[in-house]
């Protein structure tokens, strides 16, 4: 049963259309980001899947049922952007009484509130509670009774590095136990090592979806390689040039390095070349990033798609 | 029913925590008690005066206290939620909007009826104790039915704060509706209703006038707490057209209920229909 499956679905606001014909699944134990400019369809998508709208065509299944029903909503955790929460209220207060309204075991308070690293602020009102104190109680708060669907909007923002670190490795178990989880946010090179797959809105339609591999596949960008001479610049040029038969491929002098766009296919075979020339002293190649393969998506669209209409 | 049930526990937890419960039943207790003793001021003597004259005169002041105190209490129960970015979060719980507003009103709800109870009951046993001539049973039933209307129409205008809170997007928006609210069912309604049958002149339909009495709670509360006596004479101004109101008790009764009733199903619908 995936987490989430949502099948052509569209969504119009004020007759402005926000989705266009998405499909997007989700299966248990999966790390998908989902990204996308402000007002590409991202916050739209999480609350249909969350059943705080219905869609305007197309159909939103969760966890083998409809979004929003009680018994689905039980099993989902969402962590929303700039979580707040009632000022008057102590950290443990809170967690209880969002414990009650999902049905879960109370005694499971303390110990989340121990897992976010809030035990010493439990007792205290959250007006005094700083933005990542904030956000450690929104995480506890998602966790809340063992989601099985898990959605997190910009978790990390207001983290210091290592709660930044300890939520990625917390993440990272939930997934193994077969949690599916979304992650949100526009801090690509964060959660980059930590996401399964990709899904990258622009102007409220799907411009990829799937692993960095397929998706680089997809984008067929070059790789750069940061080539260290053996015996000096022009001698390694001279071997590239010997070996040139490549398209496409751009030299650049960088502080006595030289720098090489290859396409993909194109990267094996200059090496080999390189390496039997004897000019090579050192190289680093540098795949393209997430951020990368998402400005690329995101750059089709034109400049027009990037602007802020939230 | 379990939800409902958690978000009006908040809810209490909140105003006792606030002091809300506490400071309305003082507020309650001490105007009860000094209409008791002072109401009398008037003609000339301090002291007890009647209990029909004292429920009459606390009556007149519930009007203004009540209706203020409800809107005060309830105007943010949506708008506040999601001002303070709960209600977004609230919503993806296993809770649906009914059954937030529902679990709202039944905590605003025990609030009032609570600092009413105990408020108003303290004033009561403290006149039945210490006023030596008083006829126990009479203020009795005198103060219960006092406490049910004012409890009935603290909730009349809980739900009509709901209104306000479920259809607007900023709270001060829903203040300033929710001040409106009382000024017209307090102030304007009946200065309106004077003013149609002093213009017309009598010509206005007799066996309607009254009727348009049923459109205002606070009037509604008032002849219940008055006619009850039998005592016709108190009804001053506008209320002496509830003398020829066609309905008895029981109807004043079923009309403050339907008061709380109809708003809270239109918030309730609102509610529901409401872009999140």
């Amino acid at each position: 049963m995936s987490c989430f499956q949502l099948d052509n679905v569209s969504y119009r606001y004020d007759k402005s259309p926000v989705l266009r014909g998405i499909d997007l699944t989700l299966e248990p134990g999966e790390i998908l980001g989902l990204f996308g400019h402000n007002g590409a369809g991202t916050t739209t998508s999480i609350k249909l899947i969350l059943g705080l709208m219905a869609p305007e065509q197309g159909t939103v299944s969760v966890l083998g049922g409809q979004a929003g029903d009680p018994q689905v909503s039980q099993h989902i955790g969402y962590l929303p952007e700039n979580v707040m929460f009632y000022p008057q209220l102590t950290g443990r207060e809170i967690l209880s009484h969002f414990a009650r309204l999902k049905g879960a075991d109370l005694r499971q308070v303390p110990d989340l509130l121990e897992q976010v690293g809030l035990s010493d602020a439990m007792d205290a009102r959250t007006r005094t509670y700083s933005k990542g104190m904030r956000q450690r109680l929104g995480l506890a708060q998602a966790l809340l009774g063992k989601p099985r669907l898990l959605m997190l909007d910009e978790p990390t923002v207001g983290l210091d590095p290592v709660a930044t670190a300890d939520l990625y490795r917390l993440l990272r178990t939930l997934r193994d136990e077969g949690t599916g989880i979304v992650l949100c946010s526009h801090v690509l090179p964060g959660v980059e090592p930590y996401i399964d797959r990709a899904a990258i809105l622009t102007g409220g339609a799907l411009q990829a979806a799937g692993d960095l591999t397929a998706l680089r596949r997809q984008a067929s960008m070059p790789v750069t390689l940061s080539l260290e001479p053996a015996h000096g610049l022009s001698a390694l040029e001279r071997a590239i040039d010997r070996a040139g038969r490549f398209n496409g491929v751009m030299v650049k002098a960088d502080n006595g390095r030289l720098r090489v766009d290859v396409q993909p296919r194109e990267k094996m075979p200059l090496l080999q070349a390189l390496f039997t020339s004897g000019e090579l002293a050192d190289v680093t190649i540098h795949q393209p990033s997430l951020e990368d393969i998402y400005v690329h998506f995101i750059g089709r669209g034109g400049l027009a798609h990037r602007g802020g209409k939230s | 029913m379990n939800s409902i049930w958690t978000i009006a526990r908040k809810e209490l937890s909140d105003s006792l925590r606030n002091r809300w419960l506490v400071a309305i039943a003082r507020v309650f207790a001490t105007l009860a008690l000094g209409i008791a003793w002072f109401g009398a001021a008037a003609s000339g003597q301090v002291g007890y005066a009647s209990t029909p004259a004292t429920i009459a005169s606390l009556a007149s002041l519930g009007i203004f206290l009540i209706p203020l105190i409800a809107l005060l209490l309830a105007y943010d129960a949506i708008v506040g939620e999601e001002e303070g970015g709960t209600l977004l979060l609230l919503l993806t719980y296993p809770l649906s909007r009914s059954q937030l507003l529902l679990g709202k009103f039944l905590g605003h709800g025990l609030t009032l009826a609570l600092a009413t109870l105990i408020g108003f009951g303290v004033a009561g046993v403290a006149i039945a104790l210490l006023v030596e001539d008083v006829v126990v049973t009479s203020l009795m039933a005198a103060m219960l039915r006092f406490i049910a209307s004012t409890v009935l129409l603290g909730w009349g205008f809980i739900a009509l704060a709901y209104v306000i809170s479920v259809r607007v997007s900023e709270k001060p928006v829903a203040a300033g509706l929710a001040l409106a609210i009382w000024f017209f069912f307090v102030l304007i309604f009946d200065l309106l209703l004077l003013g149609t049958l002093v213009a017309s002149e009598g010509q206005f339909s007799a066996g309607l006038l009254p009727w348009l009495l049923m459109l205002n709670p606070t009037d509604i509360y008032r002849l219940l707490n008055i006619v009850a006596f039998g005592d016709s004479g108190q009804l001053t101004g506008v209320l002496s057209l509830g003398t020829d109101l066609p309905v008895g008790a029981a109807g004043l009764w079923i009309g403050l209920v339907l008061w709380f009733v109809v708003p809270l199903a239109g918030a309730l619908a609102l509610f529901r229909n409401r872009r999140i």
